[in-house]
């Protein structure tokens, strides 16, 4: 920064309002890490720290009466398999649509358009009885196949995507003698990897958020995800804040341990996919 | 397959490739939204495989029953919050856009709560806005502010659509302000150092440079903020049961409850119908007036 830059008082207020933005998005998760380290008998003031940080009795007590583990094993579960579904089948998709010619390309393409378009919310009115006529209901499956098939975000991202793959790498292998399948296989999915590793990170955050599908689909208490495990918690120990704020922060840490390492791709997930709109 | 032609190798593998995709959009896209409409002009129960016609009583219904199509009005909260919530993010964009020390951590910062876990951020804040031991009016007290320190955020009627409204904004916020900042990022630095030669000030490069390249981006996420104030669902269901005494039902709330708390599927799919349509509306809108924007330039 320049020596006049810093005399600058527009270059102060910048800072005077992100320093108090700063202070409003990290005091809800202050309060939150402080609580969960103390004990019931350590007062009211929600913002004093507590006696020790090692004091692990409010996760313990949680970990046990949530099954926590249990709800993370469903979870990574659910979202292992969707998006093994949701990669190969975009990128199948992506290539048919972006490498090769057929009649009713336009209409397919208007096909998934218009599954952007209508709010998947909307109509789970219906899909609900579609699930219980696949027998689905109350399985790890129903999420599964509705991440896969009802969400269908990933066609867009690797269209974007294929078109920047030059064409001649396809024209060369052809002259070689390789098969399509090979084509797709060993060039253009390979190539499609940074949008592979954009779609995982962003869909692994969007199904590890997501309340509503295993609320309504696994509503057995034997099938908890964390979403659904933290709400039956928090609803059965009303203001037990030690608690509360213990199964908060466990349920909050993975997703910011992984956006810290991979803000990259987030960030150019996020505007790459804003910007097509 | 290295023996076939490639016209063959090709109907193949479409065949293949596009046949389970194909599938899935038609069981649960194109399948529920035909059904959907179907199911609306019948009493259907949600088990019942020959539900009984019967008309436009289900619209007429959600049209003239205050109880339903009256909840909207506990969503125009979101709305005004929402609008406010983009003007805010913008302001942010263009100062984390200029020269700034540090400015990647105070985006990492502000991005941080859109990928916390929903179910979890709204716990936090059920903390925050409690009304004896909440962390707000505890800081609301302790800066002097008493006669505020004794609000009841979630449990007064008038109030608690703007607090669930603003638990929205601290999660979104940054999620919004990430997509304009890499729409100013994307234009040109040589149209802002030709402003400089021009004479443009600060205000001036604001005005007429920076606001206009954003147009587009702007009415996106206007659409995409609308169309999440018509269908907010989660906070409401986790925090407050639509309570107190129903002010902050949502519609989309009570079409899930008429169709699975009261098993008037009928019902709930004219809900989902009417919502649709409304979305649809904005949406054309929308793009009405990209479209006459981009004549006028």
């Amino acid at each position: 920064m320049s020596k006049a830059a810093r005399r600058d008082p527009v270059q102060w207020l910048k800072y005077a309002v992100l320093l108090l933005a700063s202070f409003i998005v990290l005091f809800p998760p202050y309060v939150v890490v402080v609580n969960a380290f103390k004990r019931s008998d350590e007062g009211n003031d929600p913002f004093a720290l507590p006696h020790s940080f090692l004091h692990f009795d409010n996760f313990r007590v949680v970990v046990e009466r949530t099954h926590l583990w249990h709800s993370f094993g469903n979870t990574v579960y659910i979202i292992a398999l969707s998006l093994v579904g949701n990669v190969v089948l975009g990128t199948m998709m992506a290539y048919c649509l972006g490498r090769l010619e057929f009649r009713g390309k336009k209409l397919v393409l208007g096909a998934f358009l218009f599954a952007t378009i209508v709010p998947t919310i909307t109509t789970q009115v219906v899909v609900f009885s579609v699930i219980k006529w696949m027998g689905l209901y109350n399985s790890l499956y129903a999420p599964v196949i509705l991440f896969i098939g009802a969400d269908v975000i990933q066609i867009y991202i690797y269209l974007q995507f294929i078109r920047n793959i030059p064409y001649e790498l396809d024209e060369s292998a052809m002259m070689d003698g390789a098969s399509l399948f090979r084509i797709y296989r060993s060039i253009i999915f390979p190539l499609l990897g940074p949008a592979t590793a954009t779609l995982v990170i962003l869909k692994t955050i969007n199904i590890y958020n997501e309340l509503y599908i295993p609320f309504l689909y696994m509503p057995k208490s034997s099938l908890p995800v964390v979403s659904t495990s933290i709400m039956r918690f928090a609803s059965n120990n009303q203001a037990e804040w030690g608690y509360i704020c213990a199964i908060i922060l466990l349920i909050m840490i993975p997703t910011v341990v992984l956006y810290l390492f991979l803000q990259r791709y987030i960030f150019s997930g996020v505007t790459n996919g804003a910007v097509k709109g | 397959m290295n023996g076939l032609s490639y016209q063959a190798q090709k109907r193949i593998i479409l065949l293949c490739f596009m046949s389970v995709p194909l599938a899935l959009l038609a069981l649960f896209t194109f399948y529920p939204a035909v059904k959907l409409v179907w199911m609306s002009f019948t009493d259907w129960d949600g088990l019942e495989a020959n539900p009984t016609w019967i008309g436009f009583a289900n619209f007429v219904e959600v049209f003239t029953n205050r109880d339903l199509f009256g909840v909207f009005l506990n969503q125009i909260p979101y709305a005004v919050v929402g609008i406010v919530q983009n003007a805010i993010a913008i302001v942010f964009a263009v100062i984390l856009n200029s020269k700034l020390r540090g400015r990647n951590g105070f985006r990492v910062l502000m991005f941080l709560p859109f990928i916390m876990n929903a179910v979890a951020v709204a716990f936090m804040f059920q903390y925050v806005f409690d009304t004896t031991n909440g962390s707000l009016n505890i800081l609301l007290g302790a800066i002097g502010l008493d006669g505020l320190a004794k609000t009841s955020w979630l449990g007064n009627t008038s109030l608690v659509n703007f607090s669930l409204a603003s638990i929205s904004m601290w999660r979104f916020l940054g999620y919004n302000m990430v997509i304009y900042l890499g729409a100013l990022q994307s234009i040109p630095a040589d149209m802002y150092e030709a402003a400089e030669i021009d004479g443009a000030g600060r205000w001036q490069k604001l005005v007429r440079l920076t606001l206009p390249n954003l147009t587009k981006i702007i009415q996106l996420n206007m659409f995409l903020t609308l169309s999440g104030a018509l269908a907010v669902f989660d906070l409401p269901f986790v925090l407050t049961k639509g309570g107190p005494a129903g002010s902050s039902e949502t519609f989309l709330f009570k079409t899930i409850n008429t169709a699975f708390q009261f098993n008037n599927f009928g019902l709930a799919s004219a809900m989902s119908v009417v919502l649709l349509l409304i979305v649809v509306v904005v949406l054309a809108l929308q793009n009405l007036v990209i479209g006459r924007g981009g004549r006028d330039a």
